[in-house]
């Protein structure tokens, strides 16, 4: 079964990644999570993601497309990075999951590829 | 809110804590029905917290609301058609709850049978923890949810078709007889160890895999220990985690830091609690039939001696770590015996029995990884120890165990 963990971080994780004393500690967290990812053999695919403030959103207002900065809505945690990864269950997705460094994380079953 | 609301609250909260277990047991025990006796429970703490502030608390808070209890069931099945035939034995059960309370005895405690089906073996081994804490301990699913890393509709499912399977295979809620129950009690200590959760406390950044339900554990356990003290593995498994317990509050320091147990301050271990451990292995001791939870104890309560003498005695641990390989040779157990060799015989001696553990068995088992990493940089061994240090780094759960391991990883 193929799972996607949706990473989502907080302001301060996100400001973690350019603060020259906290970005190597950031960026270690997050390469030993992978590594492990990575040596279970689960992982299908996965990155990580720019800052919600460089995101370009599309949104459809009475047909025409409006075109704005930023991500698609406005919440303090938002989308960080994600990952693919084929396991048994639901059980072992959200074990994969809590091991993630980011504050949230969710965890979606994907729906089989279209014929 | 006035006084006496407030008063009328706090005894239904208190009540609901301590007979909510028995109440929904002498229910379900004659009613053999688990979701319909916790519903009807719900019901009746509901109605306490409307009447009680009104009409002041009852004399006797439970006959209430086993009163009551009994009193919606016979409502339910009223106005349900299959369960019409019923009726005649649900107004008994009522008259019996009035009978309880007039004679002024407290009923029958039926939490030990309830535990017991709990356990029985045409019910999901995942399911058994869960439904002990719901049924006995009111613990909702939400929360086993969270404690078990399970999605919290999954939970809610797996709880209702367990309690579904006890009432359509009419699964018994007498004890077991005499051939079967022992092993139904091992399985039944098996799933209160599981709410227990806790890691190898001898593998220095060993991540438990859940945090577990430690006081509800216990509790359970206690109940298993008074009603059957002749069973030794009741008693040490109590005693195994009474030890753990006794050391909670030096686990983490001041500033939210994991401590490995070797590092812990053994002033703030609790007295009482390794002292009650103490008497636990004591008394199982007593009945010379060795078990898996007595061996695990024995560690622990060699452990706890650092607290009188100063010293861990390794050598010990490592004796009592080759017992428990033979009871249970699990990859944990290993994994601890190979942590307490490399103290007591010297680091290549450990690495010997933990190289030697099969690489697929050991792939993403943290424990492994963390002792690992500590074995080889003891040995010299630095870029492999990294290695193995970021592997176990990545599969802990736990911001302090990680951060602790990434401390020990840096340190030369």
């Amino acid at each position: 079964m193929q799972f996607t963990l949706l990473f989502y971080e907080s302001p301060e994780e996100f400001a973690n990644r350019k603060d020259p004393e906290k970005q190597q500690d950031y960026l270690a967290g997050w390469s030993h999570y992978v590594k492990a990812l990575r040596e279970s053999g689960v992982v299908v695919g996965g990155f990580g993601l720019f800052p919600p403030e460089t995101a370009a959103s599309l949104k459809r207002k009475d047909g025409e497309l409006v075109a704005q900065d930023g991500p698609v809505i406005e919440t303090k945690e938002q989308l960080g990075g994600v990952f693919v990864i084929d396991v048994p269950d639901v059980d072992t997705a959200l074990e994969w999951a809590s091991r993630g460094p980011s504050c949230a994380v969710e965890v979606r079953q994907n729906l089989p590829p279209m014929k | 809110m006035n006084m006496e609301t407030i008063d009328a609250y706090s005894e239904v909260e208190r009540t609901a804590r301590e007979s909510y277990g028995r109440l929904v047991a002498y229910l379900a025990a004659r009613w053999r029905d688990l979701a319909a006796a916790e519903d009807a429970m719900g019901d009746a703490l509901l109605a306490a917290l409307e009447t009680w502030p009104r009409q002041g608390i009852p004399a006797k808070p439970e006959s209430w609301l086993l009163t009551a209890a009994s009193r919606r069931l016979v409502d339910r099945a009223r106005h349900t058609r299959i369960a019409a035939g019923a009726v005649p034995d649900l107004v008994a059960l009522s008259q019996e709850a009035r009978h309880w309370s007039s004679k002024g005895k407290s009923f029958p405690d039926e939490r030990l049978n309830m535990l017991f089906l709990c356990a029985h073996p045409e019910i999901d081994p995942a399911s058994r923890t869960p439904l002990m804490l719901q049924t006995v301990l009111g613990v909702n699913a939400e929360r086993i949810a969270s404690v078990f890393l399970v999605k919290p509709a999954a939970m809610g499912q797996r709880l209702s078709r367990a309690k579904a399977k006890i009432r359509e295979q009419r699964l018994s809620f007498d004890l077991p007889d005499e051939t079967e129950l022992p092993v139904r009690l091992s399985s039944v200590l098996e799933a209160i160890y599981a709410a227990y959760g806790s890691g190898w406390e001898e593998t220095a950044g060993a991540d438990a895999r859940r945090r577990g339900l430690a006081e509800e554990a216990i509790f359970l356990c206690r109940l298993i220990v008074a009603a059957m003290p002749g069973e030794p593995e009741a008693a040490g498994l109590l005693s195994l985690m009474l030890h753990g317990e006794a050391r909670r509050p030096a686990r983490r320091n001041e500033r939210g830091e994991y401590v490995p147990i070797l590092e812990q301050n053994t002033a703030l271990w609790s007295r009482t609690m390794m002292e009650e451990a103490e008497r636990c292995l004591r008394q199982a001791a007593r009945t010379g039939r060795l078990g898996r939870f007595q061996l695990e104890a024995a560690i622990q309560s060699v452990h706890a001696q650092r607290a009188v003498t100063g010293r861990t005695e390794w050598e010990e641990i490592a004796l009592l770590y080759e017992g428990l390989a033979r009871f249970a040779p699990t990859v944990g157990v290993r994994v601890g015996q190979a942590a307490a060799v490399a103290e007591a015989r010297g680091a290549e001696q450990g690495w010997a029995l933990l190289g030697a553990l099969p690489r697929e068995a050991v792939r993403g088992y943290q424990p492994y990884w963390a002792t690992a990493g500590h074995l080889l940089k003891r040995l010299g061994r630095l870029q492999e120890a990294r290695e193995a240090y970021s592997l176990a780094i990545g599969l802990a759960a736990d911001p302090s165990v990680r951060e602790f391991l990434k401390r020990q990883s840096a340190s030369e």
